[in-house]
C-alpha cells in the first residue's frame, strides 16, 4: 500500500488513454512500447531480460516487490524494462536471501514507474487493441507536454535494438577445458541460457550482435547459438547475414526467440509483429516430434510467419506449437543440424519443462 | 489420447456424511465430475449415503445409489448396473479405501470393473509414512528426518534418534486424526499412546518438527501422456505446525521467488510422475526453510483433495471436471480451457488477484474442547475471499466469516490486554490473525510478532500497514472530512463501512452515504484463469475498488439468491443443495439467475451454474452493492440458510423486494413473543416460555413455567449455548455465562416437556394451498436437538390423530404467516398433545432428505412458488414412500478427544446419513430405537 509521499504519477497510451496512480521508483519520465507480463513469481528476472529493452512492463500479479531483490537472480547486469506500471508497489519485503527492497533497487538503476493503476483495465485495453506505445510520468502530469513527448517515440516496428543492448566486447563464459565450444552472438542475452550451456559441459564466448562469421569461427566452436534480444529482426540484415554463413557451414546451430526469428529470416522466411505478444510463464507448447506438451516462459511481440512456413516446407519442419493459438513456437531446418524455438527453455523466470533443448543441442554437438 | 470408446457407464463413489476434513467439497467434485463425464455422453452411476449433496440428485447422475458405503453396496450396484468403470478418486480417502478394499475382496476383477483416476499402488504408497519418505528420498527428493514406530518402544527409540521437538503422525488416519507435535519428552508418552491407538495399522511416524517453516501446497493434474501442470500454489499463512485445512490460505504464493517455487515446481512434477501412472488430480504439500530455502516434501495426495475445490475456485480452473475427462482417455492438450473456450486446457492459470481463504470454527459446539490448533484438522468450514490487493482480500474474508466480525478488528472485538494477546500468539486458535492485528495495534514489535507466530514477516508488516491506515483515519472526526484519495485507500484495504464507521464513532449509514458521494463504489472484476490475456465466456466476479467495472448487467429480468456462507454446525452442505435448486428453478422460469456465496467448496458456486456469480461475503455491503448494479427484481432468502434469512429485515427496510415469504411474515416466525402470541390467538398449544434480559427476570420466568426449563439466548445457530436447566442454581449459572459471552443478547426460558416426542414438517405453501413435504418423527426424545436426532419419514408411531394435528396446525400456521415458499415446524408431542416448538420460514436441514427420499424436486418446486410462477396446482406431485428413510446424524468426536459427547439442545453433528428400511422389523432401525435414550452416553 501506498505511503503517504508517494507522489501522483500518470500514464498515458499512443491512442490518448490516462491512467493515474502513484510513482514506484524514481521519480521521472519513462517512455516505451507498452506490453503486459502475466507472469505470477520472477519479476526480477523480468525486469533484468534484455528481450524487454525499451518496452514498458505491465505486471498483472498484483503483488510486486514482496521479496525484494538479489543480485543473483538478474538476467543482465541491468534493469532493462523501460519502466513499471502494477497494482501493488511493495516497498516492504522479506527474504531473508535478498539485497535490497524493490524501491532501492529501481533508485539505483533509475526505473521509472507508476503504481496503484488498474493494471486489469490496461491488459484489457491491450488486449482490444494492441501493443502501442507509452509514456509514464512522475515529474509532471500535465498531458500536453506528455503527449508531445511520446509523439517522438518511435514504433516497435522495424526497430532494431538488439546491438544496443549486447555486448561491446566479447568474452568468455564457463569452464574453458569443458568438451564443447559454442559460439553465442549477443542479441540481449540471458544470463541463464550461458547457465544452461555451462552446466552441459560448454565453453562459451560471447560476441557482439555486429560480429563478423569469420571471428566467430575463429573460436573454433562445435555449434553456434542465437540469443534472444528485443526489438524487430526484420531489419537486422547483418545478424541474418550471420545464420545465411552458419547455415552454410553446416555446424549446429540453436536460436531463442530472436535467434529463432532470424533464424526464420536467414531462410527467407518473414516475421510479422504480433498483435499484443506473447509474455508470461504459463503458455502451452506441444512438441509434433514427442507430442509431448511443455509448459514455457515466452516472452515476444514478433513471431515466425505460419503461413510463409508451409511454403517452405521443403527448408523448414515445424517443431513446436502453441496449444492456445497454434502459432510456430519451435523448428529444425531440413537437412541440417540446425532448430530454433520461439520460447525461452532456460525459463528464469518460469518452469524448466524445455530445458531438454540444451540437451538436445548438446547431443548435436556431440556427435 | 482422445476419449476411451470401451468406457460407456462409470460409477462413482461419493464420501459419505460430512466429517471434519471431509466435507461438502467432495460433493463439488463428485457433481462436477458427473456432469463432466455425461457431457461426454457416459452413463453415470453414483453411490453416497449422504441426502444432503447435490451429486446424489437426479440433475447430477443418471442413477444414484443412497446406499450406505461399504462394499456390500457396491456388490448391489454392480449387481443391478453396467458398469464398466469406476471413478474412486472424487470422494475423497471414504472413497478410496473403499475401492481398496472392494479390490482386496475382489470385487472388481469378478465384475470386470476397470479402476480409472487411480492408481492403487499410488495411493498405498502415499499412505503407508515409512514407504513413502524411502520413495522420496529415492527419487532425490528430501523429506523431514523420522522413524516408523510400530510399538511403545520403537517410538521411544525414534524420539530419542530425532530429538524434540518432534510430530507423530499415525499412519492410514483422516485429517491428521491422532496426529500432534511433543514439544517435551514429558509429553512424549501419552501422544505416542494415541497415536499408535488411532492407526488403524498401529503404526506412527515419528518425525522432526519443522515448526515455522513455511508451508505451500501445489495442485497439479496430469493426463496419461504423462503431461503435467500446476494448476495453483497456495501458500499457508501459518506455517507448518498448523493443519493445511485449519490454515489461512493465500494464493497466489506472496513471498516466494521464481528461484523457490521453480524448485518446487520441478520436484512436484517430478514425485508425481514417480508415483504410479494415472491420470487425474494431486496436492502436494511443501515445507521450506525461510532462511537457506531448502524444501522438504511433507505429504502428497494423490487424488482430487479437500484443497482441489480451493484452487478450483481460486483459479477458475475446474480441476475435478477435466480430471474426469482425463480418466475417461483424454490428454490435457486436447481439452479445452472451461473458461475462456478457446484456448487449451493444457496451461497454468494465472491470478490477478488475491485469495484469502479462512478456516470456520465451531468451538463453540464443543465444550471442552481444546481450542489451540496443530496438525489435527479442527475447522468446520470456510471462506474464500478475493481481492486485489492481499489486505482486501484478507479483510474480505473476515467479513465473510459470520462470525458478527465487520473486517480483521476495528469492529469493537478487539483485545486490550498485551499478556493475553501474546498468548494467544504462541498458541495458535481460531482468534489468531485478529491477535496479531491487536499485538500491533497495541505497539508490540514485528520481531516479537514474528517469534511469537512464525507468520512471514511480510504478512505482518501488511496488517501492520492496516494500523496505521487507522491510527491516520482516527484523526478524521466524520466522514465528510476524509479526502477521497484516503477514503479510496481505505476501501481499497477492504475495509467495510461498519469498520470505518466504528472507528470514527459514527453510524454506518453516515459512511455509506458519504462513501457513496463520493463515487466510491465497488467494481467487478472477472475470474477468468489468465489475467485478462485472453477473452473469457463465465461470469464469475468479484468486487473491488479498481476503476473499471466489468460485470455489465443485461437486460434480463434476474432473480438473486443469497448463499449460507462457510459451513458450520446447523448449517451446512444441504443449503448448497437448496441454492443449486433454487438456480435451476430461476433459469427454467425465464429469469437471470445470480448467485452470491463465499464458500468454496459449494457447487452453487460452480462457474457454470447460475447465469452470473459473486464470489462475495454474504454480508450487507457487498450485496447492497451487487443489488444496485443489478437491480433484480428480488432476492431469495428462503434457499441459504439463516445466515441468507438475516439479512432479510435489511432487504425489506430498503425497499428490495423478497421473493416469497415477505419479511414481516418471516419476522412474526421468528420473533418468539409475536410468534407465541400467534399460536395463542389459534389456539395452538406451545410450551410456557419467557423472555429475560437479566438473571432475576430469567428465575421469575423459570419458577412460572416450572422446571426443568430449555435456556437459550435469542438469535443464535444450531441450539448454540442452549441448555436443559433443573434448578435456580443451574439456570443463575447458564444465565450468567450466556450473558458474558453473547453481552446485549436476551435469554429465552422454554419449559421443557420431558420425555416427549418429537416431530416436524416440512411444507411448501403458495398462499392458498399447503403441501406437507413430508413428516418426520424424532426416534430420540425431545431435548436432542433435531440436527441430531433421527428422524424417520415418515412417523412410525405416532397417532392417527396427533399426525392429522400436525398437519392441521401446519396449514394453518403456514397461511396465518403468510408462507409463499418454504416452511418448517417442530413438534413436541406430549400424551398424544401435540405442541409447537418453533416455526422456521424457510428451507430447512431436512428438506433435501424429504426430496431425495420422495424422489420429488420439491426444491425446484418451491422456489417457483415463491417467485409466483407456479402455483402448487401447476405440478403433480407424486412422492415415492416405500418403507422408512432414516436420517441418521453423524459426528466427528474423534477430532476432540476430550469433548462431553453428550447430546442436548445444542448441535454437535457434523453431517448425515440417509437409510432406507422396508419395515420397523429391520435391525438397523430396532439398534437405533433400542439406544434412543442413551444419548447421554454416545
Amino acid at each position: 500500500m501506498s505511503e503517504p509521499q508517494q507522489a501522483p504519477a500518470v500514464l498515458l497510451l499512443e491512442d490518448g488513454t490516462v491512467f493515474h496512480g502513484k510513482s514506484a521508483g524514481m521519480i521521472g519520465a519513462a517512455t516505451g512500447e507498452i506490453c503486459f507480463n502475466t507472469g505470477m513469481t520472477g519479476y526480477q528476472e523480468i525486469f533484468t531480460d534484455p528481450s524487454y529493452y525499451g518496452q514498458l512492463m505491465v505486471t498483472t500479479n498484483v503483488h510486486i516487490g514482496n521479496y525484494g531483490t538479489k543480485r543473483t537472480e538478474a538476467e543482465s547486469y541491468s534493469i532493462k524494462i523501460a519502466g513499471l506500471i502494477c497494482k501493488n508497489f511493495n516497498i516492504e519485503y522479506h527474504r531473508p536471501m535478498a539485497d535490497m527492497s524493490i524501491q532501492a533497487y529501481f533508485e539505483e538503476e533509475k526505473l521509472v514507474g507508476i503504481c496503484e493503476v488498474d493494471t486489469r483495465a490496461i491488459v484489457r485495453h491491450i488486449r482490444s487493441k494492441g501493443a502501442m506505445n507509452g509514456i509514464i510520468s512522475s515529474e509532471t502530469t500535465d498531458l500536453a507536454v506528455l503527449k508531445k513527448r511520446l509523439s517522438q517515440v518511435p514504433g516497435m516496428e522495424g526497430l532494431e535494438l538488439a546491438s544496443r543492448v549486447s555486448t561491446k566486447e566479447p568474452y568468455t563464459f564457463g569452464d574453458p577445458h569443458a568438451p564443447l565450444r559454442v559460439a553465442v552472438l549477443d542479441f540481449g542475452i540471458k544470463q541463464n541460457i550461458l547457465n544452461c550451456f555451462a552446466e552441459r559441459g560448454c565453453f562459451m564466448k560471447v560476441f557482439p550482435a555486429r560480429t563478423p562469421i569469420e571471428e566467430l569461427r575463429a573460436f573454433e566452436p562445435n555449434g553456434y547459438f542465437l540469443s534472444n534480444g528485443p526489438g524487430d529482426p526484420a531489419p537486422m540484415d547483418y545478424a541474418i547475414q550471420t545464420a545465411k554463413a552458419i547455415l552454410a557451414e553446416d555446424k549446429p546451430l540453436f536460436g531463442i526467440c530472436l535467434g529463432h526469428q532470424l533464424l526464420a529470416q536467414a531462410l527467407d522466411i518473414p516475421t510479422y509483429k504480433m498483435h499484443h505478444g506473447h509474455r508470461g510463464i504459463n503458455h502451452p507448447v506441444k512438441n509434433l516430434l514427442t507430442g509431448h506438451c511443455e509448459i514455457t516462459t515466452q516472452n515476444h511481440g514478433f513471431g515466425v510467419h505460419p503461413d510463409a512456413i508451409k511454403d517452405n516446407a521443403d527448408k523448414v519442419e515445424v517443431t513446436h506449437i502453441n496449444l492456445n493459438d497454434n502459432s510456430i513456437e519451435g523448428m529444425r531446418v531440413k537437412g541440417k543440424r540446425a532448430f530454433s524455438v520461439q520460447y525461452h527453455p532456460e525459463a528464469s523466470p518460469g518452469p524448466h519443462d524445455a530445458r531438454y533443448l540444451f540437451d538436445d543441442f548438446v547431443r548435436l554437438m556431440q556427435n | 489420447m482422445p476419449k476411451d470408446p470401451s468406457i460407456q457407464s462409470v460409477l462413482i463413489i461419493g464420501s459419505g456424511p460430512i466429517i471434519i476434513g471431509q466435507a461438502c467439497e467432495f460433493d463439488y467434485s463428485g457433481s462436477q465430475a458427473s456432469r463432466s463425464l455425461r457431457e461426454e455422453g457416459i452413463r453415470v452411476t453414483l453411490i453416497n449415503d449422504n441426502p444432503a449433496t447435490i451429486m446424489t440428485d437426479p440433475v447430477t447422475a443418471d442413477k444414484v445409489y443412497l446406499l450406505p458405503l461399504t462394499v456390500e453396496s457396491i456388490v448391489q450396484v454392480l449387481e443391478e448396473q453396467e458398469i464398466d468403470a469406476v471413478l474412486p478418486t472424487m470422494g475423497g480417502q471414504t472413497a478410496l479405501n473403499l475401492a481398496i478394499e472392494a479390490g482386496k475382496q475382489g470385487v472388481w476383477e469378478k465384475y470386470n470393473i476397470r479402476l480409472i483416476g487411480v492408481d492403487l499402488n499410488a495411493i498405498e504408497l502415499t499412505e503407508n509414512r515409512e514407504a513413502f519418505r524411502q520413495h522420496m528420498i529415492d527419487i532425490g527428493l528430501s523429506v523431514a528426518p523420522s522413524r516408523i514406530a510400530n510399538s511403545f518402544l520403537e517410538g521411544k527409540e525414534a524420539a530419542q534418534e530425532i530429538g524434540f521437538p518432534l510430530v507423530i503422525r499415525p499412519s492410514y488416519t483422516l485429517g491428521g486424526t491422532g496426529g500432534g507435535f511433543v514439544h517435551r519428552e514429558e509429553q512424549f508418552d501419552a501422544a505416542l499412546r494415541r497415536g499408535l491407538s488411532m492407526s488403524p495399522t498401529h503404526e506412527v511416524l515419528v518425525e522432526k518438527a519443522v515448526l515455522g517453516w513455511k508451508e505451500f501446497e501445489l495442485e497439479l493434474l496430469r493426463d496419461s501422456k504423462d503431461n503435467v501442470v500446476i494448476i495453483c500454489t497456495v501458500e499457508n499463512l501459518d506455517p507448518m505446525g498448523i493443519h493445511t485445512g485449519d490454515s489461512i490460505t493465500v494464493a497466489p504464493a506472496m513471498t516466494l521467488s521464481d528461484t523457490a517455487y521453480q524448485q518446487m515446481r520441478d520436484e512436484a512434477i517430478l514425485a508425481m510422475r514417480s508415483l504410479g501412472n494415472f491420470a487425474g488430480g494431486c496436492n502436494i504439500q511443501f515445507a521450506i526453510d525461510p532462511e537457506t530455502e531448502k524444501l522438504i516434501v511433507i505429504e502428497i495426495n494423490p487424488r482430487v483433495s479437500r484443497s482441489s475445490a480451493l484452487a478450483s475456485k481460486a483459479t477458475g480452473y475446474p480441476i475435478a471436471k477435466i480430471a474426469a475427462k482425463l480418466a475417461i482417455g483424454y490428454s490435457l492438450d486436447e481439452l479445452k480451457n472451461q473458461i475462456t473456450k478457446t484456448t487449451s486446457a493444457y496451461f497454468e492459470p494465472t491470478l490477478d488477484y488475491v485469495i484469502v481463504k479462512m478456516p470456520r470454527w465451531d468451538f463453540e459446539k464443543f465444550q471442552g474442547s481444546d481450542h489451540q490448533l496443530g496438525l489435527q484438522m479442527k475447522s468446520v468450514g470456510e471462506v474464500m475471499a478475493i481481492g486485489r490487493t492481499f489486505m482486501e482480500a484478507l479483510q474480505k474474508a473476515c467479513q465473510s466469516l459470520e462470525n458478527n466480525r465487520m473486517g480483521l478488528g476495528a469492529d469493537m472485538k478487539e483485545w486490550i490486554r498485551t499478556a493475553d494477546i501474546l498468548e494467544r500468539l504462541e498458541k495458535p486458535s481460531e482468534d489468531r490473525i485478529f491477535r496479531v492485528k491487536d499485538a500491533l495495534r497495541l505497539g508490540v514489535p514485528e520481531k516479537t510478532i514474528h517469534k511469537l507466530t512464525r507468520i512471514d514477516p511480510w504478512f505482518i508488516r501488511q496488517i501492520k500497514t492496516l494500523v496505521k491506515m487507522e491510527q491516520r483515519l482516527m484523526r478524521y472526526n466524520v466522514p465528510e472530512d476524509i479526502e477521497e484519495g484516503f477514503f479510496r485507500e481505505l476501501k481499497e484495504a477492504g475495509y467495510s463501512d461498519a469498520q470505518i464507521a466504528w472507528l470514527m464513532r459514527v453510524e454506518e449509514q453516515e459512511v455509506a452515504r458519504q462513501r457513496k458521494k463520493m463515487g466510491i463504489r465497488r467494481t467487478y472484476k472477472m475470474v477468468d484463469t489468465c489475467a485478462a490475456e485472453f477473452e473469457a465466456q463465465t461470469p464469475y466476479f468479484y468486487s473491488t475498488f479498481d476503476k473499471e467495472n466489468e460485470s455489465i448487467p443485461t437486460d434480463k429480468k434476474k432473480i438473486i439468491v443469497l448463499g449460507s456462507g462457510p459451513n458450520r454446525i446447523g448449517q451446512g452442505i444441504e443449503f448448497d443443495y437448496c441454492c443449486v435448486h433454487g438456480l435451476i428453478a430461476i433459469k427454467e422460469a425465464g429469469y437471470e439467475s445470480i448467485m452470491i456465496n463465499c464458500n468454496p467448496e459449494t457447487v452453487s458456486t460452480d462457474f457454470d451454474m447460475a447465469d452470473k456469480l459473486y464470489f462475495e461475503p454474504v454480508f450487507w455491503e457487498h450485496l447492497e452493492e451487487v443489488l444496485e448494479l443489478e437491480k433484480p427484481e428480488g432476492v431469495i432468502v428462503q434457499l441459504g440458510g439463516q445466515t441468507a434469512l438475516k439479512l432479510a429485515q435489511r432487504l425489506h427496510e430498503q425497499g428490495y423486494k423478497i421473493i416469497g415469504t415477505d419479511f414481516p411474515s418471516m419476522d412474526l416466525a421468528e420473533d418468539r413473543g409475536a410468534f407465541s402470541n400467534l399460536l395463542k390467538e389459534m389456539d395452538i398449544p406451545y410450551p410456557d416460555y419467557g423472555v429475560a434480559r437479566d438473571a432475576d427476570e430469567a428465575l421469575a420466568v423459570a419458577r412460572r413455567t416450572g422446571y426443568p426449563v430449555l435456556v437459550r439466548p435469542s438469535y443464535v445457530l444450531g441450539g448454540q449455548r442452549m441448555r436443559i436447566v433443573i434448578n435456580d442454581a443451574e439456570l443463575e449459572r447458564h444465565v450468567l455465562s450466556i450473558f458474558k459471552h453473547l453481552p446485549g443478547n436476551r435469554v429465552l426460558i422454554d419449559h421443557f416437556l420431558e420425555r416427549a416426542k418429537e416431530a416436524e414438517i416440512d411444507a411448501i405453501c403458495d398462499g392458498d394451498e399447503v403441501h406437507i413435504m413430508g413428516i418426520m418423527e424424532h426416534i430420540e426424545p425431545a431435548g436432542i436437538h433435531s440436527g441430531d436426532s433421527s428422524a424417520v419419514l415418515p412417523t412410525y408411531s405416532l397417532s392417527v390423530e396427533a399426525v392429522n394435528t400436525m398437519v392441521e396446525y401446519t396449514e394453518k400456521l403456514a397461511k396465518a404467516l403468510n408462507i409463499k415458499g418454504l416452511i418448517n415446524i417442530q413438534f413436541a408431542i406430549k400424551d398424544n398433545k401435540v405442541y409447537v416448538i418453533e416455526a422456521n420460514p424457510r428451507a430447512s436441514r431436512t428438506t433435501p432428505f424429504i426430496a431425495k427420499a420422495y424422489q420429488v424436486p420439491y426444491l425446484n418446486i418451491a422456489t417457483k412458488v415463491m417467485m409466483g410462477t407456479h402455483k402448487l396446482k401447476d405440478f403433480d406431485i407424486k412422492p415415492r414412500p416405500g418403507g422408512f428413510a432414516i436420517k441418521v446424524p453423524v459426528f466427528s468426536f474423534e477430532k476432540f478427544p476430550n469433548v462431553d459427547k453428550n447430546l442436548g439442545p445444542e448441535m454437535k453433528s457434523t453431517g448425515e446419513a440417509i437409510r432406507y428400511i422396508r419395515d420397523l422389523s429391520d435391525p438397523f432401525f430396532r439398534e437405533l430405537d433400542r439406544q434412543r435414550y442413551m444419548y447421554l452416553t454416545r
